[in-house]
Formats: C-alpha cells, sequence, structure tokens
C-alpha cells in the first residue's frame, strides 16, 4: 500500500514545487521523403509527419490527465533537413520549412525541430544551401526551429561555419527585428550535438536514429532547489545525496511518460533526458538551486562548483531510474528563461564569461543569452568559437543560442513571454577576433592523451 | 489498478459524501481514506480501487475535478503509478 507520507510528497511536488514533464517529443525519419521534385519532397514531409504524430498531442494530453503530471510541451523533431534536400534550391528549403511550420501548427505542437546542417568537418552544397536559408526560414515561419553542428570532437571545429553562423545569426535577428530578433531564439549552433535531444530549439532526429522514436526530456528545478532548503546545515556530501535522490524520483517520472506515450503511440521508447530544465517562473529556477546550496548569488566565485556538483548528481540520479539515458542530460542554465539567472544578470553578479566558464561543467552552453544589437558578425564567431571549443576539447556537447537584438543594446531588456522569457541585454568585450575569424579553415581535432 | 484521490480546500458538511456518491456511482471501491481537519481546512487522501470502474478514468479525473470546482475544492484523481514510479524500486 501506498505510504500518505510518500504521496504527500508527490503531489507537493507538482502542485508547489512546479514538477512537471518539459516535452515528449516524437523523432521522425524523413529519409523516405527524398525526391527530385521539390513540391513533392515538401508534401512527402507533411504527409510523413502528419501520418506518424497525429495522436502525439491526444496521448499526451491523456497521460497528463491519468497521472495528474502536467506535461508541458508535445514536440516532433525530424531528421536533419540538409540530409534529406540534396540538390534543392534555397526556396525549395525555405518551402520545405513552412511546410514544416504548417505541420506544427496541425498537430496543434509548438517547436518541430529539425532544420538542421551537420557541417563539422566541411560544408557540403546540401548544408551550406541549407544554412543559408536559415535566417529567411526562421523569419517566415513560426514554430520551426533550426540547429547547426559546427564541430566534434573527432573532426575539430569547422571554421569557416563558425564564421558564416555569426552572420546568420545577425541576419536572423535583423529579419526577426519587429519581434525581438526572436529568430535567433530558434537557432543553436553546436558542438558534438546529440541525435537523440528532446529539447528544442536543438532538437534534430539523427541519422542512426529507428524510424520514428519517443524521448522525453524531465524538468525539476524547483524540487530540487525544495530539497535543498528543507536539508538545511549538511555538509556537501550529504548534499549530493540528495541531490541524487531527488533527480531519480524526477526521472522515474520521466520513464514511466515515456513508457506509457511509446506503448500508446506504438512508436519506440529512446531516451529520457535527465535535464534540469527552468522555466521564468518563480521556484522554477536552476540558478536558485546554486544559491541554496549556499552562493549569495548565482555568477559568485564558486557558481561554476555547485553547478559541477548538481549536475553529476543529477546525471547517477537518473541514470538508475530510467532503462535508457541521452539527450543532452545536465542542468540547463538559459538566461532568458531562468529568474534566477535573470536576477543575477540584472544585479551584476553573473556575466557572460562567467555563464561560458559554467558551461564547462553542464549541458548545455551559452543559452537564451541577448547581446546588443550592433555586436559585430565576427564577436558573434568568436563567442560561438569559444564555447565550441570547450565542447570539442571536453568531448561533451555545448553549445551557442544567443540573440544579437536589433535595436536593443545594454540595460534594455528583451520580453519574449512565455517559456523563452525576458532576456537583459548583457554586455560583450568589444575588442575584435575577425583576423581570427575571417582566416577561415578548421581547428584540427584535439588530442586525447597528455591530458591536461 | 488503484487511484489516488487527493481533497483540498475549506471544510464543509458532506464532502466525504459527495465524492464517495460519486466514486459509487461509477463503481469505484474505496480502500482507504485519511482525512483531517486544521484551522477550518479539509484535506484528505483517499485509495481507491479503480478495476471495475464504468467509464474511462480520464472520464473520472474530470468528473472528479468539476466536483471540486462545484463545492470550492481541489479534487485530483491520479492512477497509482506515477506514485509506485517515484517511490518504489
Amino acid at each position: 500500500m501506498l505510504s500518505h507520507e510518500n504521496i504527500l510528497e508527490t503531489l507537493q511536488m507538482i502542485r508547489e514545487e512546479c514538477l512537471d514533464i518539459r516535452t515528449i517529443t516524437m523523432g521522425i525519419s524523413l529519409f523516405d521523403c527524398q525526391s527530385d521534385d521539390e513540391k513533392r519532397l515538401a508534401d512527402k514531409i507533411y504527409d510523413k509527419i502528419m501520418k506518424n504524430a497525429r495522436d502525439l498531442v491526444k496521448t499526451g494530453n491523456e497521460i497528463e490527465k491519468m497521472y495528474g503530471i502536467p506535461i508541458v510541451n508535445k514536440r516532433v523533431s525530424v531528421t536533419p533537413i540538409a540530409l534529406v534536400a540534396g540538390g534543392v534550391s534555397p526556396d525549395g528549403c525555405v518551402r520545405i520549412a513552412k511546410t514544416l511550420d504548417r505541420a506544427a501548427k496541425d498537430l496543434g505542437i509548438n517547436f518541430i525541430g529539425g532544420y538542421t546542417a551537420l557541417v563539422q568537418k566541411g560544408f557540403n552544397d546540401s548544408g551550406r544551401t541549407l544554412v543559408s536559408t536559415i535566417p529567411q526560414a526562421l523569419a517566415e515561419t513560426e514554430r520551426v526551429c533550426s540547429s547547426v553542428n559546427v564541430a566534434s570532437t573527432k573532426a575539430g571545429i569547422n571554421m569557416d561555419a563558425v564564421a558564416r553562423m555569426g552572420k546568420i545569426i545577425k541576419e536572423a535577428a535583423f529579419l526577426t527585428k519587429d519581434s525581438g530578433s526572436i529568430g535567433c531564439a530558434k537557432l543553436v549552433v553546436f558542438a558534438n550535438a546529440p541525435e537523440d535531444n528532446p529539447f528544442m530549439a536543438g532538437a534534430f532526429h539523427g541519422i542512426g536514429e529507428p524510424e520514428t522514436v519517443i524521448n522525453v526530456g524531465v524538468s525539476g528545478p524547483g524540487v530540487v532547489a525544495s530539497a535543498i532548503k528543507k536539508a538545511g546545515n549538511c555538509n556537501l556530501a550529504e548534499l549530493a545525496e540528495l541531490i541524487k535522490k531527488t533527480a531519480f524520483k524526477i526521472t522515474r517520472m520521466g520513464q514511466l511518460v515515456a513508457q506509457e506515450a511509446s506503448g500508446r503511440l506504438g512508436v519506440p521508447f529512446g531516451i529520457v533526458d535527465l535535464s534540469l530544465a527552468p522555466t521564468p517562473a518563480v521556484g522554477d529556477s536552476v540558478a536558485r538551486i546554486l544559491e541554496h546550496m549556499g552562493l549569495e548569488q548565482c555568477g559568485c566565485a564558486g557558481t561554476t562548483a555547485c553547478l559541477a556538483m548538481l549536475n553529476d548528481a543529477v546525471k547517477k540520479g537518473g541514470v538508475m531510474a530510467s532503462s535508457s539515458v541521452g539527450g543532452l542530460s545536465g542542468a540547463f542554465i538559459p538566461v532568458s528563461e531562468d529568474e534566477g539567472m535573470i536576477a543575477a544578470v540584472r544585479a551584476g553578479s553573473l556575466s557572460l564569461e562567467k555563464l561560458e566558464a559554467m558551461t564547462a561543467v553542464c549541458s548545455v552552453g551559452l543559452d537564451m543569452i541577448a547581446v546588443p544589437g550592433d555586436t559585430s558578425a565576427e564577436i558573434i564567431s568568436g563567442i560561438i568559437a569559444d564555447e565550441i571549443s570547450i565542447g570539442v576539447v571536453n568531448t561533451k556537447t555545448t553549445a551557442v543560442r544567443i540573440i544579437p537584438a536589433y535595436g536593443y543594446d545594454v540595460g534594455d531588456t528583451l520580453n519574449f513571454g512565455g517559456l523563452l522569457g525576458e532576456a537583459p541585454v548583457m554586455p560583450v568585450n568589444t575588442k575584435s577576433p575577425s583576423v581570427f575569424i575571417n582566416r577561415g579553415g578548421h581547428i584540427p581535432a584535439p588530442i586525447h592523451s597528455l591530458k591536461n | 489498478m488503484k487511484a489516488v484521490i487527493s481533497v483540498v480546500g475549506k471544510d464543509a458538511i458532506g464532502i466525504i459524501a459527495r465524492i464517495s456518491a460519486s466514486c459509487a456511482e461509477n463503481n469505484v471501491n474505496i480502500l482507504d481514506i485519511s482525512q483531517s481537519v486544521l484551522h477550518g481546512y479539509f484535506s484528505m487522501i483517499m485509495i481507491t480501487d479503480i478495476d471495475h470502474i464504468n467509464i474511462p478514468f480520464t472520464e473520472f479525473v474530470d468528473k472528479m475535478s468539476l466536483l471540486g470546482e462545484k463545492n470550492s475544492l481541489q479534487i485530483h484523481a491520479m492512477h497509482e503509478d506515477i506514485f509506485n514510479a517515484m517511490h518504489k524500486i
């Protein structure tokens, strides 16, 4: 029989500590949609998505009701479009983006991911074409998310792609200037991009994935924060144990929902992503967890150490709770989507440089950071190169989702609303890396011995 | 299969009666009730057997929520698996 104590604990997590399932994401392969005819290609993509995901939202809602746990997002990720759009013109690529957008609207999902190119070793023609269309595709669609993998530990860093992405991000910011440069909030530049990530904006359905798959992303920063708060004065080893236990409970919820969704939809279960994903809501912040661990404010000395311990304990607790773990799996630190991060930036406690250091020990990278609209493409590329290097050298995923908000300057606040939240515009170092960036070429893959 | 019905709200006459009546109507068997009133606030956890429920469980969830709304209470019916998943290895 269930104990009342356990029942009350679960109810409290859901009702008071913002515990939810952040996303059920269905991955769909589009390889069999390829066609010489651009219109036919788009039609086949639409049909395939609609056929496979037609019951996704309904099923998600039913599971939500049955277990009484909010499932915030139901989403779809598809094969990187650059891989299915070989030989397609730029207009054809944008047509596909619009097709994905239409499918997302018709399914009733808020985002669809996979307007993606994998160019870590070099640009092929379809990768180059797709990347060139990203700003227009993001400006002319509402729900399409785009990502570009520019580096990997095995391939090194494609610096031509890094230089290109600086310009693409600036262009996306300009083309969506009337809505706070929101195009950039739907564009991620990756190193070591995971192929089974359920979280947007970086989700795509990798080439080694099955035909269709269900991946689930859990949440729960509020639950961890509350557990730490209640623990009071204990040492760090005890704190790590507490975080592990809490992460276990959160992840078990994800595993249950993933299995249920997989069974009901008749789609194989892929992974549970063990991430602590914050939202702008009070009580759902990763920054506040770090502060409960003993920091005056997120960003102060000790922040990286706290985050490293948190991230590790979350993984240790979560791994045992799920039969298959993957995706990004770690604590997210998106500035605009985390009430505590926003407060820390406003108070001058959290800088871009500190955020970069933090990304060395957690998932994922410089995420949802607004910088002045007049930041040059070369500086954006330099920021990308720095962040991507951390991922390549440390054999981990890193990413950049940065918004050079057109017409905004330091001190202004960019307000997207909803899950994307609001971002105070942060100052950047304005000295130029343009000679370095414009050298182009390729940074070789790092050596895997002589580690120091 | 079991379900947990949780109820929170201002105390009033007949809360348990109304919920029990709704359970009986839908063939939901009550196994255990734990209830208290503190400073005028009523809280209850009811564990029920839903093996012979005569409507889809999600419909029963809606019915309970509606009953809550009508009586200024928060009533949630949840499948037991969520608690088992979280607290049992």
